[in-house]
């Protein structure tokens, strides 16, 4: 940024045009400025350190238990050492493992039916919000709609009395006699709070189709079923695709779901871990390990499916 | 249960949901009237109202309800009308938690869009481009909960005499100075747990304002070099104000993301050490201190700091999706 031209940021316009004579030097380093070695720099700094906490625990997460207790984990390059030790420690059940195989089965066991189902009760709504003609229709959209803004926190509570203290001859769904250990609980808790922004975006995809599209079908003699099944969702997979990513982060992910429904022995990897700094937080060879399983499986899904991601983007992060 | 008997679980819930979805599709597909197609309309619409509403309507309302309600006996709820509120409001130690959720709502949006935006401009048409956005990137795949404990680490505190290993205090040895203990001492420590949603969210906002600076008109660009204007005016004058809509979604995104924050603090310090905010304190009040008055109506405030921001939101969405 060695340019004269910087002096006042109000009377900039008029300098661009004003210094506008020494075009190729001006030029050249505005460019230097954007791909120089000072920005160049900048970048690399902070992407160093985006990189070097995650890469500090993975390296301790390979290291004996003493050697990570004792010194940092940079004394690896001097000192190199490394074992599968806490791995094996970290999966194991017994008292002195820590149980998390377990819970890895748990959060793929509450992950899949919480991610498959909400998405097609989503898809099949979406449909009706989109093509299908009835009385109050929109009115009934912008009203589910606005419920995405319900916070999850605001729920929580009514929901967990209506589980374990179901209304009339209904089954429990929490609780300690409930069926599947709660797992239906969970699955159904979130399905709910996925609903309403799946709904939405997948109706906003749907309406981009072509309505001639339909309307020919329809023309042909299609009902709205072989619509559904024949045309509308081979052309949503890659929306549905993307929204499936993050629900399966979001749910992979979710603390506070899993804190307030799941029972002790369904507790997925992020209750297990965050019990386990609680509990042995110096134990940073278990922790670390720990950490890295929990990562595994969302890291290999984001890498693997990384192109759907920025149009699911804004909608993971503005749910719950 | 063991492994087995959940994996059966799970295939058996699966199995009965697509179950029932095939039947509604099949059961319904050979409507074609008016009344039919309203017929198919409920059947497509009513397992995601049902739900709906039984899951977040009626909770909400109720939750509003209770809010009004409390005393000292948690089995016999009276009604203290806004008693929880005012407690929220004037209790000291609820104050704190109120300011800690300023500092969190205010510093989270605005650093992290800050740096998202510098790495996008940086990293932009640079060698390697893709590599150095995944690196900031991958931190959004982490749970809060692992994203907590790779920063724990870093954090480490051990007395200025012994060896660290916690990487930044470590680097105040090397730098000669004593070692600090990042999440004990209030009310730094707050700052440091921010520290953690900024990694996470700075992805974010890195790859939103990058797809939108990429978007800005090539001509536009070379018309301003040509001019003469430097990088640094190029970026005031031309990149910021084209991409204002995305700052804008990028900025409220985060912000409601912000609010709702629960697992960092209850990971890192466990809320102790004055770090709690209220979606923590929404949670500690419920289900640690059993005061489901004052819990109730946390969450009420949430819902309603969430609401204008929110609507806010969607409405500089629509802009963007419009043009």
């Amino acid at each position: 940024m060695s340019t004269p031209a910087i002096t006042t940021e109000a009377a900039a316009e008029v300098e661009v045009a004003e210094t506008a004579a020494p075009r190729k030097s001006a030029s050249s380093a505005a460019k230097n400025s954007l791909t120089g070695w000072a920005a160049s720099l900048v970048a690399l700094v902070i992407a160093v350190l985006w990189t070097l906490p995650t890469f500090g625990l993975l390296l301790s997460s390979f290291r004996p238990e003493d050697q990570v207790k004792s010194d940092g984990w940079w004394n690896i390059f001097t000192h190199p050492s490394f074992t599968l030790k806490n791995y094996s420690d970290v999966l194991s059940g017994g008292s002195g493992g820590a149980g998390l195989g377990t819970s890895f089965v748990n959060s793929v066991v509450i992950t899949l039916p919480a991610v498959l189902i909400p998405i097609s009760l989503a898809t099949l709504a979406a449909y009706a919000f989109a093509w299908m003609k009835f009385k109050g229709r929109d009115t009934l959209f912008v009203a589910v709609f606005a419920l995405q803004i319900v916070p999850i926190q605001v729920t929580l509570v009514p929901l967990l009395t209506l589980y374990t203290q179901p209304p009339g001859f209904l089954p429990a769904l929490g609780g300690r006699d409930a069926p599947a250990g709660g797992l239906y609980g969970l699955w159904m808790s979130h399905t709910i709070f996925a609903l309403p922004l799946a709904i939405f975006l997948l109706h906003n995809f749907m309406r981009e189709i072509p309505g001639e599209l339909i309307e020919s079908a329809r023309v042909d003699g299609a009902g709205h079923v072989q619509i559904f099944t024949r045309i509308m969702l081979p052309l949503m997979a890659p929306a549905i695709a993307a929204f499936g990513i993050f629900q399966f982060l979001w749910v992979w992910n979710d603390l506070l779901v899993a804190k307030v429904f799941s029972s002790p022995q369904l507790q997925p990897m992020t209750v297990q871990l965050q019990l386990l700094v609680g509990e042995r937080g110096q134990d940073w060879q278990l922790l670390a390990s720990g950490a890295f399983v929990s990562l595994a499986l969302p890291l290999v899904v984001f890498l693997a499916l990384q192109r759907y991601f920025v149009r699911g983007l804004l909608a993971g992060s503005v749910k719950g | 249960m063991s492994t087995p008997e959940k994996l059966l679980q799970m295939v058996i819930a699966i199995a009965i949901f697509y179950a029932v979805v095939a039947g509604i599709l099949l059961a319904t597909q050979f409507f074609k009237s008016k009344t039919g197609e309203r017929i198919q309309a409920a059947a497509f619409l009513l397992p995601s109202l049902a739900l709906i509403g039984l899951g977040l309507l009626y909770p909400a309302v109720l939750t509003a309800w209770q809010s009004l309600h409390g005393g000292s006996n948690i089995f016999v709820q009276e009604f203290v009308g806004l008693d929880n509120y005012k407690t929220l409001f004037t209790n000291s130690q609820e104050l704190e938690v109120l300011r800690n959720t300023l500092l969190w709502v205010v510093l989270t949006p605005i650093v992290s869009t800050g740096i998202g935006l510098v790495y996008a401009v940086l990293v932009d048409r640079a060698p390697f481009e893709k590599f150095y956005k995944a690196l900031l990137f991958l931190p959004m795949a982490i749970s809060m909960v692992g994203a907590s404990i790779i920063w724990k680490f870093m954090y480490d505190y051990k007395a200025g005499d012994q060896t660290q290993i916690g990487f930044l205090n470590q680097l105040l040895v090397w730098l000669h100075l004593d070692t600090y203990n990042f999440l004990l001492k209030d009310p730094w420590n707050t700052l440091f747990l921010i520290v953690i949603l900024v990694w996470i969210q700075a992805g974010f906002a890195m790859t939103l304002l990058s797809a939108s600076i990429k978007a800005i008109p090539e001509d536009m660009l070379e018309a301003a070099r040509l001019d003469g204007a430097s990088g640094f005016k190029i970026f005031r004058h031309i990149t910021v104000p084209s991409i204002r809509p995305t700052l804008i979604v990028v900025l409220t995104t985060i912000t409601i993301a912000t609010l709702k924050v629960f697992d960092i603090v209850q990971t890192a310090t466990g809320g102790n050490f004055n770090t709690s905010v209220l979606a923590y304190e929404f949670y500690r009040q419920n289900f640690v201190a059993n005061n489901q008055g004052l819990a109730t109506a946390i969450a009420v405030v949430i819902f309603l700091l969430v609401v204008p921001i929110v609507i806010y939101n969607i409405r500089q969405m629509r802009k963007l999706e419009a043009r």
